[in-house]
Parts: C-alpha cells; sequence; structure tokens
C-alpha cells in the first residue's frame, strides 16, 4: 500500500507495487498533439508502449450519407471539409471522378488553373506539417517561419477563390474563375521565397539540428512491407522507399507534360519522411514555375461544354433561351451522370485520395466513398506505436501527418 | 391520397424524372482489350468461380461469390502482384435485390493497374476478413461493419469505429434516414438524463436559424427589456433607450506636461 505524505505523491488507483503491471493512459481527444481529434488508448510498461488503440470517431460527421442526399454540384463545397488543410485537393479529387464518370475533357487553362492550384494546396499542406511537425517535437521557432510562408500561400488562394480554407475553388467541369492579373507575379515571387525559407531556414533549423535528429532518427520506422499491407499511400509510402507517385504513375490533369521528380527515402524512419516533405516542397515549386509559362499558352475557355452536364457560360445562359433552359434544369434538377462505377485515385499532400462513386442514373450519387489516406495512416498506428517509448509518439504521431476531417469523414 | 414513401430507401430522389428519360450507361469494354487485365483474370479463373468481369472507365471489376472473396483476393495478391488494398466497403441494394454489394479495390504497383473484386452477399450473412492479407482492412473492414452492420469473419477486432459503441443502427444503410432514427435523436438526452427526461428537454432544435418570439432567455428586443426569462406571451413593456451625454474634451486646450523629466 502506498504511503501517503506530502513528498510522495498518492494514486489512489494505481498500484505500483506489481511488477508486471503496465499503466493505460488516454492520449486526447483534446491533446495538442493530437492533431485533432485523435484518442489514442496507450497500455504503458513503464515508458514503454505495449499496445496503443487508436479510437477514432469524435469529428465523424456522415459526409458520405450526405453525399447520397445531395446532388453531385452541391456536395463540391462539402468536400472542403475533408482534409481542411488542403481542401482543394479534395474538391479535385470528388470533380474528378464525376468527371471520369461523364466521360468529359476538361479545357486546357482549367487545367493549368486546377493543377497550380493543387500545387499551391501541397506547398501549404507540407509547410504546416513541418511547421505541427516541428512544434509538437520542440522546435517552436519553425512553426512561426513556416506558418508566416503558408500565409502568404494562403493569400494567394484567397486572391484566386476568395477563401483561405474551405476553397471550393474547383468545379465539375472546370474551374469558375479566371486568374486574377498579378497572380503571376505573385505566385513567382512566392515561389522563390518558399525555395529560399525551405533550403535556407528551415533547413539550418532543422536539418543537422542535433535534438531534431536525435528525436527523429530511427523512431517510427516502417518497413515497405509493412507500408504495402496497411495501405500507407503519400510520403509515408514514399519514405519506406517505394517510389509510386499517382501523379507520375497513373497522371492525371497536366503531370503528365510536366518535369519533375519524386523524392523517395529509403531509411524508413520519421527524418527521412520529414527530409521528404522538404524536398516535395521544392518539387512542388518547382511544378509551379512551368505552370507559369504554360498558363500563357492557353485559351480563356474555363468550363467545359457539356450541355447535358454542365451549364453554359454565363453570357450564354443570359442571352440564349435554350441555355436558360439546361441551366434552369441543371440547378433544379441536378446533373445525371450515366449509370456506372468509377474510383478516381488523386495524390492529395497527404496520400491517395480517391472517390469512388456508384451512380444509377440519378441526380444523387448511389454511393459515395472515400477512400481517404490519413484514415489508413491511422489504423497504422496500432502496430507502429507499439515498442517505442512516450515522448516518441507525438513524434510518430506528427510524422504520419493525419487531419481528422479525413480519417472521421 | 398521400403518396406513398417506401420505408427501404429514404434517401433523396428525383424529384421529377422526364417520362421518356432513358438512363445512359457507362460503357463497358471486354476484358480482352487489355492483355494484363486478361491475363491476370485468367489467372483468377483457373481457381475461382467468376460471375462477371469487365473494364470500366480503365478499371477491371470482377464479380465473385462471396464465399469466394478471401481465395480470389489472395490470388490477385500472390500471382497477380496486387501488393496493395486502397480501399473496401459495401454499397446497399437491399431494397432492390435484398443484398449488399462489398467492393474490394485493389493496386498492383509494378504495373500500375487497378481493379475492383466485387462480391454480393445477402442480409445477416458474413464475409469472410482479408485481414490477414492486408493489414488496411483492419480499419476498412470495421467501418464496413460500423455503416452497414455486416459481419466479418476473423477479423481481430470487430467493433464500431465511427459511431459510439453503444449506438443502434448502422447509418450508411438506405432506409436510415438522413437526419437519424429516433434513436439517434435522442442519443444524448436519453443517455444523460434518460428516457423520462424526452418531455421535458423536448425535441433538439436543427434549425440554425430559428427564432423564438418569445423567447426571453436567448433573445432580447432593444427598447423592449424585460427580466430573464419573463412570460411575455400577453405583450411586454416599452422601456425607450436613453442616451447618455456626449461630452467633448478639448486635448488641445491646456497642455500639463505629466512627466516632469521631458
Amino acid at each position: 500500500m502506498q504511503e501517503v505524505n506530502r513528498l510522495t505523491p498518492f494514486f489512489e488507483n494505481l498500484n505500483f507495487e506489481r511488477e508486471d503491471n503496465t499503466m493505460v493512459i488516454n492520449f486526447g481527444p483534446q491533446h495538442p498533439s493530437a492533431h485533432g481529434q485523435l484518442r489514442l488508448i496507450l497500455e504503458l510498461d513503464g515508458e514503454k508502449v505495449v499496445k496503443a488503440y487508436p479510437d477514432i470517431g469524435y469529428l465523424h460527421r456522415g459526409i458520405e450519407k450526405m453525399a447520397e442526399n445531395m446532388t453531385y454540384n452541391e456536395f463540391l463545397p462539402t468536400t472542403d471539409r475533408l482534409d481542411y488543410i488542403a481542401s482543394t485537393s479534395n474538391n479535385y479529387a470528388y470533380a474528378l471522378a464525376v468527371e471520369r464518370l461523364l466521360g468529359i475533357e476538361v479545357p486546357r487553362r482549367a487545367k493549368v488553373i486546377r493543377t497550380i492550384l493543387l500545387e499551391l494546396n501541397r506547398v501549404i499542406s507540407h509547410l504546416f506539417f513541418i511547421a505541427t511537425h516541428a512544434l509538437d517535437v520542440g522546435a517552436m521557432s519553425v512553426f512561426l517561419y513556416a506558418f508566416r510562408e503558408r500565409e502568404f500561400a494562403m493569400d494567394l488562394m484567397e486572391d484566386y477563390c476568395g477563401a483561405r480554407l474551405t476553397h471550393s475553388a474547383v468545379r465539375i467541369g472546370g474551374v469558375p474563375l479566371d486568374l486574377p492579373d498579378d497572380f503571376m507575379i505573385n505566385l513567382r515571387e512566392f515561389c522563390d521565397n518558399v525555395d529560399r525559407e525551405v533550403k535556407i531556414t528551415y533547413n539550418a533549423l532543422l536539418e543537422d539540428n542535433r535534438i531534431w535528429r536525435m528525436r527523429l532518427e530511427n523512431v517510427g520506422v516502417l518497413s515497405p512491407e509493412e507500408a504495402l499491407s496497411w495501405g500507407c499511400t503519400g510520403p509515408m509510402l514514399r519514405g519506406s522507399g517505394i517510389a509510386y507517385d499517382i501523379r507520375k504513375e497513373e497522371p492525371y490533369e497536366l503531370y503528365d507534360e510536366l518535369d519533375f521528380n519524386i523524392p523517395v527515402a529509403d531509411t524508413n524512419d520519421s527524418y527521412g519522411r520529414y527530409r521528404l516533405y522538404m524536398a516535395e516542397i521544392l518539387e512542388s515549386t518547382k511544378i509551379l514555375r512551368q505552370l507559369i509559362v504554360m498558363y500563357d499558352e492557353t485559351e480563356p475557355q474555363l468550363m467545359a461544354h457539356a450541355p447535358r452536364y454542365i451549364s453554359a457560360p454565363k453570357e450564354e445562359i443570359m442571352t440564349q433561351n435554350y441555355a436558360l433552359m439546361q441551366h434552369f434544369v441543371l440547378v433544379t434538377q441536378g446533373m445525371r451522370p450515366p449509370k456506372g462505377e468509377v474510383y478516381a485515385p488523386t495524390e492529395s499532400p497527404k496520400g491517395e485520395l480517391g472517390f469512388y462513386i456508384k451512380s444509377e442514373g440519378e441526380p444523387y450519387a448511389y454511393r459515395l466513398k472515400c477512400r481517404a489516406p490519413s484514415f489508413f495512416h491511422t489504423g497504422l498506428l496500432q502496430e507502429l506505436l507499439v515498442g517505442t517509448y512516450l515522448a516518441d509518439v507525438v513524434t510518430i504521431i506528427g510524422s504520419t501527418n493525419i487531419v481528422f476531417g479525413e480519417v472521421d469523414r | 391520397m398521400r403518396k406513398y414513401r417506401p420505408k427501404d430507401n429514404v434517401q433523396a430522389k428525383a424529384y421529377h424524372t422526364d417520362r421518356f428519360y432513358v438512363v445512359p450507361t457507362v460503357p463497358k469494354e471486354d476484358v480482352s482489350t487489355d492483355k494484363l487485365f486478361s491475363k491476370h483474370l485468367e489467372t483468377l479463373k483457373a481457381k475461382v468461380d467468376i460471375q462477371s468481369a469487365y473494364i470500366q472507365i480503365g478499371q477491371l471489376r470482377v464479380e465473385v461469390n462471396h464465399k469466394d472473396n478471401y481465395k480470389a483476393i489472395e490470388i490477385l495478391k500472390n500471382e497477380c502482384g496486387y501488393e496493395m488494398l486502397t480501399e473496401m466497403s459495401a454499397v446497399d441494394y437491399l431494397a432492390q435485390e435484398g443484398k449488399f454489394e462489398i467492393f474490394y479495390q485493389l493496386l498492383n504497383l509494378k504495373e500500375r493497374k487497378r481493379m475492383r473484386v466485387v462480391c454480393k452477399i445477402e442480409q445477416g450473412l458474413a464475409i469472410e476478413s482479408v485481414v490477414p492479407l492486408y493489414k488496411s482492412a483492419n480499419f476498412a473492414e470495421r467501418e464496413m461493419f460500423d455503416m452497414f452492420g455486416i459481419k466479418v469473419n476473423n477479423h481481430p477486432l470487430l467493433k464500431r469505429i465511427l459511431m459510439p459503441d453503444d449506438w443502434e443502427g448502422h447509418p450508411l444503410l438506405k432506409r436510415y434516414p438522413l437526419q437519424g432514427d429516433e434513436f439517434a435523436q435522442w442519443y444524448e438526452v436519453d443517455k444523460i438524463f434518460g428516457k423520462e427526461a424526452r418531455d421535458i428537454i423536448g425535441p433538439e432544435n436543427r434549425d440554425p436559424a430559428k427564432i423564438d418570439r418569445y423567447d426571453t432567455k436567448r433573445f432580447s428586443r432593444v427598447g423592449r427589456e424585460v427580466p430573464f426569462g419573463a412570460d411575455i406571451s400577453e405583450g411586454e413593456p416599452e422601456t425607450p433607450i436613453e442616451y447618455s451625454e456626449t461630452f467633448f474634451v478639448n486635448y488641445n486646450a491646456g497642455t500639463k506636461q505629466l512627466d516632469k523629466r521631458k
């Protein structure tokens, strides 16, 4: 029995006398390093994790259910709320799935704008990762520097669509707006700044920082076989030495015309993954620079011409009777894609984001399944955390880069 | 007569469909058009009974018997190189056929091929777990169980994942309404206060723009202030607004040096 006195704390529900005793602690759901609403039930032997059980569902909003009760265009803004760090990639993945179902081709300028937005989103998301991961591990200043650059990226998004987090900047069949006048000038400046910041500031703060390396190296080691088995995608898969990027392997939009590399890390640990994210930001700015040149060579058309499914441009609606009637039907009833099913994978900043849509020819999707990368990365935690120390739990959660809007949906 | 509403599918429906409207279908291609897919299908055909197979939007879709799901996926993994299970879930066809359609989305990284293994299963039957083949099925099968109530045999821990453990009903079923059933509506009240408190607390307000004219607890009217919680259904007193007098201070009139050091 514990003796109660002022020097030794007394825990009424814990018994430390048995040697084989393990302690069960709750990590989250309100823990600042839980990246949202993750509740981890950890069984500890001393400071070593014996068993980890990720408990999710605290942010469940039934987005797949809502998809069955909304027309295709209505649902698009809802996809913003999946991975709210990079909403355009969700909008795009959904729009791509519907476009493949409809079998429509998007105009080239819309493709350029979409690719710009996707890559800008990747930069935003990766900067957010570096900021929060560093903050979790204890490097506070990196957080401030990375968030500064992220603010500029969000300003660019704001210039384009008016929103900073929930963009809804992509439509089924194209994009709603052309780029504002000085967007390209700002984008070029932003690319230069990000490159400089990543290469100089973050690198100097983290790359050879002794504490950073000690906290990250050989922590969260994930073998390639395990990564495949757990359905890891994106940086988690490439961090384990498997070079599979959907942008390269199954190209969509303009990625087959762009020149970029796929960084791969073969150390399998958190440090390798962190370096991967840094390298991916540089690749994204490289893509963005190429897109600035490509934009000038395109025709000004922004939405695909498919009168059965997509409203005509506003001028036509206002001047032509038939276009107005089509628009009225599409707004009140919604588009009716053909009967069939589609699974469209895209490379979101977190990994493979895919939408499976089953259409029965109705204006409502019969079934929509969102394949969220973070969901599978959360499942991985129950194995990745076992055998590590409590101090490394935060590092590992940080390096899986999970976002709970996407996990719980 | 009131309109008959089917109970087995309460999801949103098109309010009008042209009576001459013929639903088009996404074209289905024959498997022989793709070399790799036909090779994989041949391998699969040798050991498993295949009900249908075609290519739609670049991906192979193979339907097998629900008893063969593990066997089929094992062959695809070990012999055809489908190393990753990217997604699995179900589609509710209970209203039409009394069956669920379960799909497994597989990825072959080396050949860059994606395919879907589909099997139909009656309600109440259990499917074999593929967790021994792919660990990613662990969470995916739990989610399927949570959302549709399809039991999975030999799953390491088959329990609810997104919904609370004590939840009743499976939300993604077509007969489950979007707003939730009675259990869902009273879930918090029943759990915290008990069923007898339902009348006292009343139903949840789901209209975010709702304003009750006579509510003096959450709303007040400027110029008609009444005590908190007062009953104003009979009329309310007028409390004219009194503005305080505004004084203008002339800061330039007298400059007073407060800090003597300057």
